[in-house]
This record gives C-alpha cells, structure tokens and sequence, in this order.
C-alpha cells in the first residue's frame, strides 16, 4: 500500500460535512425529539435544505437564532428562549441541542444553561416539566457530520441512560443497537433480522419513520417514529449492544457507555455490508439469541453466494474508487474485494487515523488489497489521486458525479448525500439482501457501461 | 392539527396579517425568533448567492466546511465561459486555526488557489467563526492582491450579524470595490448593466436577447453569468436595471452616487411585469433613439402572440384553483400575485423571509381580501395556512418543497433548483406549464387529504 502525500492548504469540493448536521440527524431518530442548533440561523436553514434534498422529507431543526448582541453578550438567553418555544409549540418530548462553532468559541456553558432553564421552568410552577433537554457539543471545527453523529448517540446514552435499578430486566431479552448513518431501508431491515432472531431490539438512533414516512393529513409538528425515550432508558439492562463501524473501536461510545455504567456486552462491528460484515452480524446474533440463523435469512445469504458467482467475471479485476464516510468506506471495501474488485482508491473527508488499518483489516487474505487510502481528503485530492489509477467506477456518494462525469467512468450511489437521484432513503445496502442490492447495481452499471461503450449493441451481456 | 392559532407563536402575531381583517399593521425586519424554525438563513447565504454567479472569480470561503459545502453548487447559475464559481473553496478551519487565528492558512490557501486557477479576481468570505476570532481579512486580502496582481476582496458575512439582507449588503460593497478601473470608451450610449439578476437556468441570457433586439447593449450582468472585467466597467453603462431589489439595490445606490448611474426597478417574471419593465427601459433611452420604443412594442408584441395562445390551453384546466407563495425577497411575490392571476388562479397566501414593510404594504394592495400575508413563516404556520385555505400549488423553495409534499399539495420550486426558465415571456410559459404539471397530476387523488373527501 502506497500513500501518496502532497498536503494541500486548502480543501475544495469537501468530501465531508460539519458535525452539528450529523448531530442534529441523529436527534431525528428520536422518537418525539426535535433537533436544535445553537447558533446563527443560518446552520439550521442549510443544513435542513442539504438533508431534505437526499430523503425528500421534512426535516425541521430549530435555532436560537443568535445575533449580533448575543455574539458579545452570550446566547444563553435566546438558548432558553428557543427551548421554551419548541417545548411549546412543538411538544416536543425531548430536546436535542447541538453546539456550533459560534457558540463553542463565545463560551456560552451550554450544560449550565440548560440547568438553569430547567430550574426555571420547574420554579415557574404550573406543573410544567420540561422534556429531557440532551447537550452534545459539535464545534463544527473539528471532526466531520459522522463525529457529530456519534457524539450524538453517545450524548443520549450518557445522558439518559443513567438509572440502573429503574431498567433492572433479568431476563435480558432485547439488545441494543447502534447502527450509525444508515438509509430508512437498512435500518427497517437491521430490525427485521433482529426480530427474526427472536430479539427484542432497542434501535438507536431510528431514522426509518422520521425520514421516510407516509403521505399525510396533517403536518407533523415532530414526525413519528424514532427510538422510544423509554426504550432508550432501559438500554442498560439489554442483553447485548450492536455497534458498527470499525473506526470506533477503542473510543469512548454510547456502546461503551452502556458497557461500562451496566455491564451490557458489547459487539463492535463493521457496517454489515458484504458477505463476511453480514456473517460476522449473524453469528453475534446467533451466539446472543442462542438460535441459529433462520432459514429465511440463510437462503438470502445462499442467493447471494450464487449471485456472486453469476456475476464473478464481469467484475473480475475492475477498479473502484470508494469515498464518503469512513466506516461506509471500509464496509464497501470489504464487499468489493469479495467480489474481485480491485478498491483502487480509498478516501474519506474523515480523519480518524483509523481508515487505513480498518482497510487492511478487512481486505486481508484477498490479493486485491487497496492501493491508495487516503483521510481527510476533498474532491480535487481524490481526482488527483485517480490519475494513473484508471478506475473503472467510482462508488460512493451523489458529490463524486462530477468525477465520474470527467473519467466517464459510472457512479454507484450509495451513502449520503444523494441529491440527483430519487430514492435514496428507500435504498437497501445492509444485510444478506441489501448487499445483493448493491451487486446488482454494481454489476448492472458495470454492464450498462460495457453495452454502451460498444459499436456492435450485444443484446445478450 | 388544528388551523389557526394554536401554531401562531404570541410573539409573531404582528408578523401575519389576513387581509381585509384590520387594515395594514406589520412589524417585520425582525430577528428571528428563538425555536420558531425560521426559513431564514444568514448573512454568509445572502453575501454567497449574490456574488456565487460571478463566473471567472474564486470564491474561497473562510470558516468550517459547512458553509462551503452546503453552498456547493448550490444554485443552477449558468455561465457561457468559466465556471470557476461551480467550484466550493473553504479553509476547513480546525481547531488549532480557531485557537491561534486562522490569517496564515487563509494567506496560504488564498495563494495557493490563485496560482491554481489564475481567477480574474478573488472574493473571501467571512464567516461566523472569523468575525469572533478577529481575523483581520482585509490585510490579508490587501497583501494577497498585491502579490498576485489581482483584485482580493474581502466580503463581511460573518452570519450571525443579521440575516441574509445584510448578506446583499457586504455583497454589494464588495463588488463595488472592482468599479471605476475598467476602460469604458468603448461603451455605446444606449447601455445598461442587469443587477439582480442570477442566471438561474440561463434567464439572463433572455433577457440580454431583448435588451438586443431593443437595441441596447449589456454591459455587466450583475452577476448572473457575470465576470469580473465587465464589473470593472459596469460605471460605464447609461442606466442600470434593478431585479430582486433587496440583493442589488443597495450597489445601484452606491453607483448612483459614485459615477451618477441613474437606475430602474424592474422584474422579469409574468407577462405584464416583463412587459413594462422593457416599456420602462424605452422609455428611458427614447430622448437618444426614438425608435427604441417601436421596436420595444413589437418585441412585446411578437412574444405576446406567440404566448397567449398556448397561455390560454392551461388558463382553462388552471382557472379557479387556488396558490400559496414562500420566497425569500418579497419583490418575486409581487410578479407571482399577477403571473397567476393571468393564469385564472387566486393567491390565497404569500409569504417571504425579508420583506420589508413597504414590500408588505404593496402585497395588501395588490392581493385579494382573506389572503394571508405573512414575515419569516416557518413550517408549522405555512402548513397551516395551507391547509385552512386549501391550496392547490405551493410556490417556494427546496425548504418549503416538503411541506407542500407531506400534505398533498403541488409544488413549483421557484429558487435555487428550478431547471426551466421562468423569466421572460418565455419563463412565464414555463412557470404555467410546470404550475400545471404540479396541479394536474393523477397523484393528488390518492393522498389522504382528498382522499378523505
């Protein structure tokens, strides 16, 4: 593996997005949370616009607005302010607010704030509690949308997960899942398999109603769906966590959390996408639950297997460059080299330090290891990059379509966001049934691109 | 959900108005309230979409990704040359950038990209991060430009100082700094630069077509398509046209006073405003070529014939149906009132997030009794409204797309991601064709709002 260095001062066409967004993502998954931002108006309006352009679904997160005069005096008051009026008008049954780089640099002590309006609220009398305000500090200066994600999670588990004796369940007879940014169709399926499993399963964070509900009568003031705030208290007491992603192995997370505060076993896994990361899911599953995979899900995996061979030579020895997201990375690098594509190019805005060894980890033992990985990389890095790799396709999210439009070399859309294409929530990569999803599509460009590229029109591929 | 007051934060009351309840009272150009889910965005967004067309400029934007990201491409602005502006430069600042200040790296990312992509000009954006760390952009922009050779021009759009007016503003400013160096001989009497006007699906270019056949040239397009050479002789021009006048208006003042360039306040969209801004613009140059209001005539005359036709194949299947409007400058609103009333169809609300009170009080004069008019809505009121007045098609942008949807209303994306013209006489077919596309579908049979009827 070679690493190509020539450090750049400034980033364009960023492949990465700021943390309070993946935050404010993650308090979607809530059920009854509305997401709020500390800061300028203007974070909220952007963000909202660049996550309704992927799911095509509402996506309202509040603001406290902050002007000038709060910039020098502090936002603490338009903060309570702000609070007040989402509690109000939004009913909202827990607030989750996000710092930005604004707030974190003026020093507003967000924590102390959200003391002080909750004695407030409480000395006000009327008998208005306010709903659980959860604090997660996401300077947008550090760390991309998926720290903000996690930091997220792990500010929910920490700050209401607390009480032990309240969830005491013996029986132990639900786990607790963690499955990071993933579409409303992978997270639907993550919970059918669990149930299969005869699992009780505490998703956490739960997207798959929020961003992608039914046609309605009535605007939700907050969508529902989202984990359960009840659920989510009782996660100390599950038999077991399922957290994915591989770079977060060894870092302080809600899974940890729930480890260390309650003893709860915890399972750290790559995303499952592809054969082994789906297995290794399953066999976890299968250890917990102490039942074997149902026949159900066998028979995807053996479809799968089948596809693999059906598929085998038009995929042999094509190159891939795969970018977004650093644990969406190292999964798709994994499924890659199972089908014998060659991960030419690895690269991710993300700089957890973490992505190359995660890579080599999971190619081991294929010869099709990957060439170049590349952390903290933006678009003019990885075009750079490409020349002299000669890819064959590029997988990853809708950003890279310039690139791929410049290398006329096709673009399997997966992660987020995809902002030119429709469909992207109801879009299956996780899971026996998700990765046969993506073959097909990977295979299918391969071949659309083939039939295209060619003067005679093959009718038969 | 129950229409109406429940919704209607107290303090926002005087932000909405119905009319023919009370006469005109309302109290906008105001912040946001706190928790509200303001539309709105902030100065950084104002300042970006207004100089982002400007074609052969870098536009390197100083702060976090964020800013930079959700600002990538964000608008269709067309341009016939370079598209240096489709590209999103930021610093990425990290924190040890906030801890020791950011200049050094804003100094060498500036350098490295000029040398990159020889820009015409450079414009560097402010954000909120700079304006509490204190970086002082202009002494960096100051001994950039000097090294380079090219004009560097700092933009003050830290976002939390106001909201996206204040953006045009520090805008404004910067492009009027490039004015007054450019060699203007060459420029003929009957010249005029379009402010406003932000090339979205190739309008402008349109617009230049008449102005053409009018016998006018376009000496700057501000900025739609725009570039930095012809903003440096746009004081050569004889008049300058104003659309979307909270974006712009602010630089014909300024040039006003500088170089004594008279100005208009024009809009392009729907048949009658199109008609009498190119009328007003005659007008203005008949006293140097009286013949110019002839050919003026027959141009509205020529495009006229060749729409009202095909207008009148849609008025019949759109008569009677009822649209909501939600933009971000109230001028687009006013157009968009007349566009569709000679479509048969009645605004029953209109919205926007920066109006000023005497944009309000032009809309009560201009809409029918029981609209709604209302200041800096948010998703809880508009869809309220929308509901209550049974609305058939909703006018916005990608924010309010969603409202629209979720409920079972039709939609005409009148902002960042409209990929037809709707500017010109034109535009005013495609806006009916696109109102009537969203009206007519099959699908609204099925979504529980009528369903349930």
């Amino acid at each position: 593996m070679k690493m190509k260095r020539v450090d750049y001062v400034s980033t364009t066409n960023a492949c990465k997005l700021c943390k309070p967004l993946g935050a404010c993502l993650a308090f979607r998954g809530i059920e009854g949370a509305a997401p709020m931002l500390h800061g300028s108006q203007g974070c909220a309006t952007y963000m909202r616009r660049y996550i309704i352009s992927h799911f095509r679904e509402p996506m309202d997160i509040a603001s406290s607005s902050l002007g000038e005069k709060h910039a020098v005096y502090g936002g603490g008051q338009n903060l309570k302010q702000g609070l007040k009026n989402v509690m109000n008008k939004f009913g909202a049954g827990l607030i989750g607010v996000a710092t930005t780089c604004l707030t974190e640099t003026i020093g507003d002590d967000v924590p102390m704030i959200i003391r002080e309006f909750r004695k407030e609220m409480e000395e006000a009398g009327g008998g208005v509690k306010p709903p659980p305000l959860v604090y997660v500090s996401t300077p947008s200066y550090s760390g991309t949308h998926m720290e903000g994600f996690h930091a997220a999670v792990r500010a929910v588990a920490d700050q209401l997960c607390t009480d032990n004796c309240l969830c005491a369940d013996p029986e132990r007879k639900f786990v607790n899942l963690l499955p990071g940014f993933l579409s409303p169709a992978d997270l639907r399926h993550l919970k059918e398999i669990v149930d299969d499993f005869g699992l009780g399963c505490v998703m956490l964070p739960d997207i798959s109603d929020t961003l992608d509900g039914p046609a309605l009568e009535d605007y939700e003031k907050i969508p529902a769906g989202g984990t359960p705030i009840s659920e989510i208290r009782r996660m100390g007491s599950g038999g077991a966590t399922f957290e994915f992603g591989h770079t977060l192995e060894g870092s302080l997370t809600a899974g940890m959390i729930l480890r260390e505060r309650f003893g709860v076993t915890l399972h750290q896994l790559g995303i499952p996408i592809g054969l082994r990361e789906t297995e290794a899911f399953f066999k976890r599953l299968e250890q917990v639950s102490g039942i074997p995979t149902p026949e159900k899900h066998e028979l995807e995996k053996g479809r799968l297997v089948d596809s693999y061979v059906d598929a085998h030579k038009y995929l042999f020895g094509k190159r891939a460059v795969v970018y977004g997201e650093e644990d969406l990375v190292i999964a798709l690098t994994a499924f890659l080299v199972e089908i014998g594509i060659k991960p030419v190019l690895c690269a991710s805005g993300g700089r957890s330090g973490r992505l190359a060894s995660c890579i080599k980890r999971v190619t081991d033992g294929f010869s099709e290891t990957a060439q170049v990985v590349e952390e903290g990389a933006d678009f003019y890095k990885i075009e750079e990059l490409c020349e002299g790799l000669a890819p064959d396709l590029l997988v990853g999210h809708s950003k890279g379509y310039r690139l791929s439009k410049k290398l006329g070399v096709p673009l399997v859309r997966v992660g987020f966001p995809i902002h030119d294409r429709f469909g992207a929530q109801r879009t299956l990569h996780a899971g026996y049934r998700g990765t046969q999803m993506l073959l097909d599509r990977i295979v299918n460009a391969v071949l659309e691109k083939a039939q295209e590229d060619s003067p005679i029109g093959y009718g038969y591929l | 959900m129950s229409t109406g007051a429940s919704v209607i934060f107290q303090e926002r009351k005087d932000q909405i108005l119905r009319k023919g309840q009370g006469g005109f009272d309302m109290n906008c150009n105001r912040e946001s309230l706190a928790g509200a889910v303001s539309q709105r965005a902030c100065v950084f967004c104002g300042s970006r979409v207004v100089l982002y067309p400007i074609a052969d400029a870098l536009h390197l934007v100083h702060g976090p990704i964020g800013c930079a990201a959700y600002t990538w491409d964000i608008r269709g602005a067309l341009s016939s040359g370079p598209a240096l502006h489709r590209l999103s430069f930021s610093t990425d600042l990290q924190e040890k950038d906030i801890i020791f200040g950011g200049e050094e790296k804003l100094y060498r990312a500036l350098t490295e990209l000029i040398d990159r992509h020889s820009p015409k000009a450079a414009f560097v954006y402010s954000t909120c991060i700079v304006g509490i760390i204190g970086d002082d952009l202009e002494a960096v922009c100051r001994k950039v430009a000097a090294e380079k050779g090219i004009p560097v021009l700092p933009v003050q759009s830290e976002g939390f100082k106001g909201n996206k007016r204040e953006g045009y503003g520090a805008a404004c400013k910067a492009m009027f700094r490039l004015m007054g160096s450019g060699d203007i001989s060459s420029i003929p009497p009957l010249s005029l630069n379009i402010l406003g006007d932000f090339n979205l699906a190739g309008e402008i270019w349109i617009i230049r077509e008449y102005f053409d056949r009018m016998g006018i040239q376009t000496v700057a397009n501000i900025t739609g398509d725009g570039r930095v050479e012809d903003l440096q002789r746009a004081h050569g021009a004889a008049l300058n046209v104003v659309q979307c006048s909270g974006a712009t208006m602010e630089l014909a003042k300024m040039m006003k006073e500088s170089f004594g360039t008279p100005f208009l306040r024009v809009s392009y969209f729907g048949v009658e405003d199109m008609s009498e801004s190119l009328y007003q613009i005659a007008r203005f140059f008949e006293t140097k070529d009286p013949g110019i209001m002839e050919r003026t005539k027959e141009l509205v005359k020529t495009e006229l014939t060749k729409l009202y036709p095909r207008l009148q194949e849609f008025r019949r299947e759109l008569a009677g149906k009822k649209a909501a409007i939600y933009v971000g400058g109230a001028f687009k609103a006013f157009s968009l009132v007349k566009a569709f009333r000679l479509l048969g169809m009645q605004v029953v609300l209109v919205g926007s997030q920066t109006g000023t009170e005497e944009d309000y009080k032009q809309l009560y004069e201009i809409t029918d009794e029981g609209t709604i008019i209302v200041d800096d809505s948010n998703p809880l009121e508009l869809s309220s409204f929308l509901k209550e007045k049974d609305v058939d098609v909703f006018v916005g942008g990608v924010k309010e797309r969603p409202i629209a949807y979720k409920l079972g209303v039709g939609f005409c994306d009148h902002n960042h991601e409209r990929k037809q013209p709707l500017e010109g006489f034109v535009g005013m077919l495609n806006f009916a064709r696109e109102i009537h596309s969203s009206v007519m579908s099959p699908v609204w049979r099925f979504v529980p709002r009528r369903k349930a009827r």
